[in-house]
C-alpha cells in the first residue's frame, strides 16, 4: 500500500510543477485548482508553502459521508474515485477535515489518488511516495 | 489549447462596463509583445497625455503560458510617463497562470476610476471594490491587505503599487506577488493615474488539453531538459547575482554612478557574498521549476536588549548593482536594507538606484545644494538611501518632483546631464562598451533584455558597424518570438524555433507554428511601429557624456565607432516602424 506524503514542504518553491502534473496526468486538465494536491503560500509568498494533499484517513472520512460509494475507503487509508458514479452532492469535500479535495464549479471532485505522478515533477524533492504497512 | 482568436477581457473604470470579446489574429500576432503592440496601436491616442484616462493599459500572456514550464511571464503595455510613448515590460510571478485559468490572453484596462479602487477578476468574476483607505499604504503592506480583503482560492496574483505609483513618479513600478516587478518605463504610474490601486485575478478554471500521450510526452521532456541537465543552473545557483563578480572583473559594473567600473569592494557583493550570508530560500513564478528567485534577509537591531526585526527582500543582478555598486554600498546587508525601502514605495530599483546615485554626485559637484535636497547622501552610506528612496517616492519638493520624472529631467533643470546615468531610461547595469550603450539607448524597452548586446561587447566581436547591426536587428527578432509566447527569457535555449513549433503544433497550433518567423519579423516591426506612433524618433537618441568616459576591459569607449552605430540602428529602426513596413 503506498501513500504520498509531502514531508519535506520547507523545500518548496512554489512553483506548481506538482499540482499541475497531477491535473495533466491524472486528471486530463489544465489547472491549478482541479489537481489532488493543491500548492498555496501560507499568507503570502513571504511565510513559505503548504501543501494541501489527501493525508490517506484510515478510516476515511470522505469515503465514509459518500452517499454513492463514488469515493470508496482504500485498503490502508485514503480511497479510491470512481468518477462515474459522482452525483456532485459536495459531501465529501465537507467531511474532510484538511481541506484535501477540490470541487470545481461544475461540482466535479477531484482527490488524490495516491498514484505518485507528482512526484517526479517536483524539482526539489519535497514528495515521496511511502510504501506503508496495510 | 489553442485557438486562432484572442480572448480579450476589457474594463472600463470610467463607466464600470467590462466585458470579454474575441479579436482573431493569433497566428499574425502570437501573444505576449506581438498581442500588447496591436492592442496598444489598435487602442492607444498617441496624441493625449499618457495618463489621460482614455489610454489602456494591458497585459497580455502568450498561447504556450501554463501548457508548458517557463512560460511563465505577462507582458505590461501602456503609454510611458517616460517619454509619452508605447512601452512593454514584463513581470514573472503567478500573473500569468492566473491569466490562462481566468481564461483570457490579455486584459486591457482604460478609464479613470472616481476614487481609488480595486478590480478583482476571475473567470466568473469582475468587482471594482471601493479601496480608498488602500491609497498610501506601501506595497508590502498592501499585499498583506488585500489578500485578508479578497476571499478566493488563493491560487492567484496580487498586482499592487506603491506611493510612487499613486504620485505618478516615472520610475513607479508594478509589484507583482511581493516578489517580481512590472519594473519599467513607470507602468506603476499609469495605474495610478486610474486610481487603480490594485489587480487581483483569480486562477479557479481549468483548460482542456490535447487527447493522446504526445502532449504529456513533450512536457516531461522539456520539463526534464530544465532540471536534469545544466542548462539552467546558473538560474538557480547563485541566481543572476553571480554577473556582480564577472562584470566588476571585465571592468564593466558601473560604481559610484559609473564613476568606475571596477572596484574592490566587490569581495561585500558578490552572488556568492550574498549565498552565503544572506540567502534564505529560493522561490518560483508559477510553472517554472527553476526556482531563480532568491529571498534574502536582512535582520535590524532596533533596540537594546536585543530587540531585533528582520526583512525578507529578493535579490537579483541588477537590484544589486542599482543599489550596490551604484551608491558605492559594499556591504550585502546594507544592499538588502535600500532595496527593501524601494520595495514598499513602489519604485523601480533600476530607476531608483541610478537617479540617487546621480543625485549624490550632484550634490559632491555642487550641482545642487544640500537644501534643495533635503538630506545629505554620500556614497558607501546606506542610511541617507534608505530615507532618499521615500522622498522620491513622494515627490513633496521641487527636487524630488523633477527627479520622479526621470533623471534626465531633474538634470536638465539643475544641470549635470554629462553625468545622468540614462540611456533612454537610467542605465542597466552593463558598462560593457558601444554596443550596448548604443542598444540601451535606442531599445524599444530602454531595456538590456531588447537583445544581447551586453554580451555581444563581451564577446570579444570587432568594431564592426554591420556585424553589431546585424545582430541588434537577429537577436532582437528571436527575442521577439519568445517574448510573444511569453517564455522566460532564461528559457530560450529550450525553447529554440523548432521546440516552439512541437509545442504550438501538440496543442493543435499548427497555424502559429508554420508562421513563427514570419511572425517574429512582422511583430518586430509592429512594435516599432507602436512606438514611433507614439513621437519617438530614434535619431535624436543620445548618449550622455559619462559614457564616453568609461574605460572597460577594451579601453575607453570609441566615440566614432558609438556614433556609427547610433546612427546606423536609429536609421533601421525608423525603417521597421514605417506604416507600410510590417505588411512587406
Ligand atoms: S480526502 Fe480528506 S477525508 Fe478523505 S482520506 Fe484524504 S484526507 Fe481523509
Ligand atoms: S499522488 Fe497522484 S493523485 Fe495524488 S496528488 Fe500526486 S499525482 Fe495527484
Ligand atoms: S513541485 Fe515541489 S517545489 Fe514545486 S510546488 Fe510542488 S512541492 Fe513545491
Amino acid at each position: 500500500m503506498k501513500h504520498l506524503k509531502a514531508p519535506r514542504m520547507e523545500r518548496c518553491i512554489g512553483c506548481h510543477s506538482c499540482s499541475l502534473a497531477c491535473a495533466r496526468i491524472v486528471h486530463k486538465c489544465l489547472s491549478w485548482e482541479t489537481a489532488g494536491i493543491r500548492i498555496q503560500s501560507s499568507g503570502g509568498m513571504s511565510s513559505g508553502f503548504l501543501a494541501k494533499v489527501c493525508l490517506a484517513c484510515d478510516p476515511a472520512p470522505c469515503a465514509a459521508a459518500c452517499p454513492t460509494g463514488s469515493l470508496k475507503a482504500r485498503i490502508g487509508g485514503g480511497v479510491t474515485q470512481n468518477k462515474k458514479l459522482c452525483i456532485q452532492c459536495g459531501k465529501c469535500v465537507a467531511a474532510c477535515p484538511v481541506d484535501a479535495i477540490a470541487q470545481d464549479r461544475q461540482g466535479h471532485v477531484f482527490v488524490c489518488i495516491h498514484c505518485g505522478a507528482c512526484v517526479d515533477f517536483c524539482p526539489h524533492d519535497c514528495l515521496e511516495l511511502v510504501e506503508v504497512d496495510g | 489549447m489553442i485557438s486562432e482568436t484572442f480572448k480579450i477581457l476589457e474594463v472600463n473604470l470610467t463607466t464600470g462596463q467590462s466585458g470579454p470579446r474575441d479579436r482573431d489574429g493569433a497566428a499574425l500576432y502570437l501573444g505576449g509583445s506581438g498581442l500588447a503592440a496591436r492592442l496598444h496601436l489598435d487602442l492607444a491616442r498617441p496624441d493625449l497625455a499618457w495618463d489621460d484616462p482614455t489610454q489602456p493599459l494591458i497585459f497580455a500572456i502568450g498561447p504556450l503560458t501554463g501548457y508548458f514550464p517557463l512560460m511563465s511571464k505577462t507582458v505590461c503595455a501602456f503609454t510611458s510617463p517616460v517619454h509619452g510613448q508605447y512601452a512593454e515590460s514584463h513581470a514573472g510571478g503567478r500573473g500569468a497562470l492566473a491569466m490562462r485559468f481566468a481564461g483570457y490572453d490579455a486584459l486591457v484596462i482604460t478609464g479613470r476610476a472616481e476614487r481609488p479602487v480595486v478590480l478583482h477578476l476571475g473567470e466568473n468574476r469582475i468587482d471594482i471594490i471601493e479601496a480608498g483607505y488602500l491609497w498610501g499604504q506601501d506595497a508590502l503592506a498592501s499585499g498583506k491587505l488585500l489578500r485578508r480583503m479578497l476571499k478566493g482560492s488563493g491560487h492567484r496574483t496580487i498586482m499592487r503599487i506603491g506611493p510612487a505609483g499613486e504620485n505618478k513618479s516615472a520610475m513607479a513600478c508594478v509589484n507583482v506577488d511581493t516578489y517580481r516587478h512590472f519594473g519599467r518605463l513607470g507602468g506603476g504610474a499609469v495605474m495610478g493615474a486610474k486610481n487603480l490601486k490594485a489587480i487581483a485575478i483569480e486562477g479557479e478554471g481549468a483548460r482542456e488539453l490535447p487527447a493522446g500521450k504526445s502532449y504529456a510526452a513533450l512536457f516531461r521532456d522539456i520539463f526534464r531538459q530544465v532540471t536534469d541537465t545544466d542548462m539552467m543552473r546558473k538560474y538557480h545557483n547563485l541566481g543572476t547575482a553571480a554577473n556582480l563578480d564577472a562584470l566588476n572583473d571585465l571592468k564593466a559594473l558601473p560604481w559610484r554612478n559609473l564613476q568606475a567600473t571596477s572596484d574592490p569592494g566587490i569581495t561585500g557583493i558578490t552572488g556568492q557574498r550574498f549565498a552565503d550570508d544572506t540567502l534564505l530560500r529560493n522561490a518560483a513564478c508559477s510553472g517554472c521549476p527553476v526556482g531563480c528567485i532568491h529571498i534574502g534577509f536582512v535582520r535590524e537591531k532596533f533596540q537594546a536588549d536585543n530587540q531585533y526585526f528582520y526583512r525578507q527582500v529578493p535579490y537579483d543582478y541588477e537590484p544589486i548593482f542599482a543599489t550596490g555598486s551604484m551608491l558605492g554600498l559594499t556591504h550585502a546587508p546594507d544592499v538588502l536594507s535600500v532595496m527593501d525601502e524601494i520595495e514598499k514605495a513602489g519604485l523601480d530599483v533600476m530607476s531608483g538606484g541610478v537617479a540617487l546615485a546621480w543625485a549624490t554626485e550632484a550634490l559632491e559637484k555642487g550641482v545642487v545644494t544640500p537644501e534643495q535636497v533635503g538630506l545629505g547622501l554620500r556614497f558607501g552610506q546606506a542610511r541617507g538611501y534608505m530615507e532618499a528612496v521615500h522622498l522620491l517616492a513622494a515627490g513633496k519638493t521641487e527636487f524630488w518632483r523633477l527627479l520622479a520624472q526621470g533623471t534626465m529631467t531633474a538634470a536638465r533643470h539643475y544641470g549635470g546631464e554629462d553625468f545622468a546615468c540614462v540611456l533612454g531610461q537610467e542605465m542597466a547595469g552593463y558598462a560593457t562598451g558601444e554596443v550596448f550603450y548604443v542598444a540601451q539607448s535606442l531599445g524599444l524597452r530602454h531595456s538590456h533584455l531588447d537583445t544581447g548586446a551586453y554580451s555581444y561587447d563581451q564577446s570579444n566581436a570587432p568594431k564592426d558597424v554591420a556585424k553589431a547591426l546585424a545582430f541588434l536587428l537577429e537577436d532582437e527578432r528571436e527575442r521577439v518570438i519568445q517574448t510573444s509566447m511569453v517564455a522566460c527569457l532564461f528559457a530560450r535555449k529550450v525553447y529554440g524555433l523548432d521546440s516552439l513549433r512541437a509545442c504550438l503544433n501538440v496543442l493543435g497550433g499548427a497555424t502559429l507554428a508554420d508562421g513563427l518567423e514570419q511572425a517574429g519579423g512582422r511583430i518586430q516591426k509592429l512594435r516599432w511601429r507602436a512606438r514611433l506612433a507614439g513621437g519617438f524618433d530614434p535619431m535624436r537618441a543620445s548618449i550622455p557624456k559619462r559614457f564616453l568616459e568609461v574605460t572597460t576591459w577594451k579601453g575607453q569607449t570609441d566615440p566614432v565607432y558609438l556614433e556609427n552605430l547610433r546612427q546606423a540602428y536609429a536609421t533601421a529602426i525608423r525603417d521597421m516602424g514605417r506604416a507600410d513596413a510590417e505588411k512587406a
